[in-house]
């Protein structure tokens, strides 16, 4: 579903990913993971559509389609939903307004009438309790006054709104104590089918025991440069990065 | 970031769709401005002699003065001599019912959107349609009548009421108190009067809606309105013009009194034409317009919506003459293009415990320059006066400019004055945070304004409020793209 070849982008002058290849095949998990600095991020923006990023050269495909071609949004309404590390606040905008606004927008794509208002709050009732979210959240302004968990909690309930087929997480961990860890993994896990797909973009292993990867990759210099199953996390955890960095010293 | 700017150039680039002319015979005044213009009008309008007399006052007064050059607005010199300042339907009948209305005017205003049809869409406002120098139609007259209610043409008021205009007319906006006032208090053709007899609650929205059609033509309109003791009044007025190369002058006066108890609401959702994305054309929206709270406990409210006119500048005030009267002053004003504003208010606290509040939101784009404007005075009689403002700007793009001028003049002790003033843009990851949901630059700015200009919304009649969001977007497609 996801074809990932030869990518290179850089931003304002720099390189950051340099031949990047990856597959990602319907209802599989892949984790990211890496020092920082080595281009997780980029390749969160970049396959979002994140006008900084420029692409150099190479090819990306999205269920039979070339993603590079779409602008951002055009993106989000074919089915990529990108987790925010650092989720913005719309001040005056209720959740609720810019839900209806979102779903909509990918119904008017599908060719679908715009959903009645009844239908809409059902769904929005049903997955604010996927992520354990209270009612007056949805009324108070997009992420405004929100805490660092509410704004991750906030970023799984609209993808699960959203109901994307390509799910970009990036670092949707950091910033959350074990509680809140527990409530936005068990969301991604609700969510998961054999059609949808994460990628899930982390430092630390901790959040992989929740949300559990079906491939590790680890990336260096920007590119893949280990992958492995589950139990690559693991060693990372014990280890740190400084074998990886020992063997690929090359690429900085 | 040169993609950025493409974007915003985009959303800002928008159509005027208001900018068709109705094909009507008219009649006009000789170009320029002299004694015999104010009689001419005079005539035409079939005035007393009083009336005739305080409009040469004013033609006199306003000879004697100059233009104001201080507000940060920049226009070439306006050559008075060049403006016609009176324009009117030329095949007059007596207009007893809507049939009566020349079918190109009623075409007119279904064009709008605004058909003249007392069953329809307005059901429950009732509507003074104005178009250039006159009023054409003003809507369920007969069912206010039994209220006690007077809503109708200012001409028809100064024939028909004398007493009550002869009053009130000036007694907010003396013929005097600046240039612009001078020249309409000379000059004006037409505009709304209602009185709202004591205990009375006006029992729908009452609206006019101004046409500029004419070209060469000035508007000079005046509207008055009279909120006696415990009565309540919402007042909703709309404006639009065709597009023309040349700039037009709109320089109108509106007066409101409020008695004990009583409370005006006056809304305005103005909408002239800009100019176009060059900065040509568009209406110069010169307007004064201040209300009194002259009773206790009575309050005024004023709720804008500027998206329109090349240059705006007006400040709608409040006098707090009355103890425990309130103003208040919530504003929306986009500028796009070439287009510039210069708004805001004056509060000025007489009475004790009087209280004001401004909420002002300006959203910059394309290549404009929008300044709010404020004043509080606090009087030495006014004890315990309290003034709460909010002056936020918006800026889309990187060509346009937000100001901010506060004065303030406290000369009571006991009065708390608060001032809170934010900018901010609309920037890039916002937009790519709405973009990766699926929204549009379009969607996504209109969006994101809606949100910013809640406060001020809400203050509108609900039918309006639907309109003015529409409105926001429209004036600000292509600002991002």
């Amino acid at each position: 579903m996801l074809s990932i070849k030869n990518l290179n982008v850089g931003i304002a002058e720099k390189q950051i990913l340099k031949d990047f290849n990856l597959e990602i095949k319907p209802g599989e998990i892949h984790a990211i993971m890496g020092p920082n600095g080595t281009g997780k991020s980029t390749l969160a923006s970049t396959l979002a559509g994140k006008e900084d990023y420029e692409v150099l050269s190479g090819e990306v495909t999205f269920n039979g389609k070339n993603l590079l071609e779409m602008s951002a949004d055009e993106r989000a309404r074919e089915g990529v939903f990108l987790a925010f590390q650092y989720p913005v606040e719309i001040p005056g905008v209720s959740t609720t307004n810019f839900m209806k606004a979102a779903v909509n927008a990918k119904r008017k794509h599908q060719g679908l009438e715009p959903m009645d208002a009844k239908d809409f709050l059902k769904l929005m009732r049903e997955k604010m309790a996927l992520v354990e979210m209270n009612k007056e959240f949805t009324s108070r302004s997009v992420n405004e006054g929100f805490s660092g968990g509410e704004k991750k909690r906030n970023e799984i309930f609209q993808m699960a709104m959203l109901e994307p087929t390509l799910c970009l997480l990036d670092e949707t961990d950091s910033g959350l104590d074990i509680d809140a860890l527990r409530i936005v993994a068990n969301g991604v896990n609700k969510l998961r089918d054999d059609k949808r797909s994460f990628l899930v973009i982390t430092h630390y292993q901790r959040l992989l025991n929740y949300i559990v990867p079906d491939y590790v990759h680890v990336m260096y210099g920007g590119k893949i440069v280990k992958s492995g199953g589950k139990e690559l996390a693991l060693k990372l955890e014990e280890q740190g990065y400084d074998w990886i960095k020992e063997e690929n010293s090359e690429l900085v | 970031m040169a993609e950025n700017d493409k974007i915003i150039d985009e959303v800002v680039a928008n159509d005027y769709k208001y900018g068709f002319t109705t094909n009507i015979e008219q009649e006009f005044a000789a170009v320029g401005l002299s004694e015999d213009t104010v009689r001419f009008i005079s005539a035409k309008k079939e005035e007393p002699e009083w009336m005739l007399e305080w409009r040469l006052k004013a033609y006199k007064a306003w000879l004697k003065m100059e233009q104001p050059k201080w507000q940060n607005v920049h226009f070439p010199e306006i050559d008075f001599q060049s403006i016609i300042y009176y324009a009117a339907q030329k095949k007059k009948k007596v207009i007893n019912s809507l049939d009566d209305v020349d079918p190109e005017i009623r075409n007119t205003y279904d064009k709008l959107g605004i058909p003249i049809q007392e069953q329809k869409l307005l059901a429950g406002v009732a509507v003074d349609y104005v178009m250039d120098s006159e009023s054409v139609i003003t809507t369920f007259r007969e069912s206010l009548k039994e209220k006690g209610i007077i809503f109708c043409s200012i001409s028809e008021a100064i024939r028909v009421q004398p007493e009550l205009v002869k009053k009130y007319l000036g007694s907010v906006v003396p013929q005097r108190d600046n240039y612009y006032a001078a020249l309409n208090s000379a000059v004006f053709s037409d505009g709304s009067f209602v009185y709202i007899p004591k205990g009375v609650r006006c029992p729908m929205e009452l609206s006019t809606y101004f046409r500029i059609n004419a070209e060469n033509t000035g508007q000079f309109e005046r509207t008055l309105i009279i909120a006696d003791e415990g009565s309540y009044v919402s007042y909703l007025e709309g404006c639009t013009a065709p597009m023309r190369d040349e700039n037009q002058l709109h320089a109108a006066v509106v007066e409101l009194v409020t008695h004990d108890n009583a409370e005006i609401k006056y809304s305005t959702v103005q909408n002239w034409y800009p100019g176009d994305k060059e900065g040509k054309g568009g209406i110069y929206n010169f307007v004064t317009k201040r209300g009194i709270c002259q009773g206790k406990n009575s309050k005024i409210s004023w709720t804008q919506v500027e998206t329109g006119s090349a240059i705006t500048w007006k400040y709608p005030s409040c006098i707090l003459k009355g103890d425990n009267s309130i103003g208040e002053f919530y504003s929306v004003a986009v500028t796009n293009n070439y287009q510039q504003a210069d708004t805001g208010t004056k509060m000025i606290h007489i009475g004790k415990n009087t209280k004001s509040r401004i909420v002002s939101k300006g959203i910059s784009a394309g290549k404009s320059q929008n300044s709010y404007r404020g004043q509080v005075q606090v009087h030495r009689t006014a004890d315990n006066a309290y003034n709460s403002s909010q002056c936020d700007s918006l800026l889309i793009g990187d060509k346009c400019g937000a100001h901010t001028f506060p004065y303030l003049e406290i000369k009571n002790s006991t009065g708390k004055v608060e001032h809170e003033a934010t900018t901010s843009k609309i920037g890039e990851d916002l937009l790519f945070y709405c973009n990766q949901r699926g929204l549009t630059n379009e969607e996504a700015v209109s969006m994101i304004i809606n949100g910013y200009c809640k406060e001020v919304f809400k203050q509108l009649p609900m039918e309006f409020m639907v309109e003015a969001q529409k409105l926001l977007s429209i004036s600000l497609e292509g600002s991002v793209g």
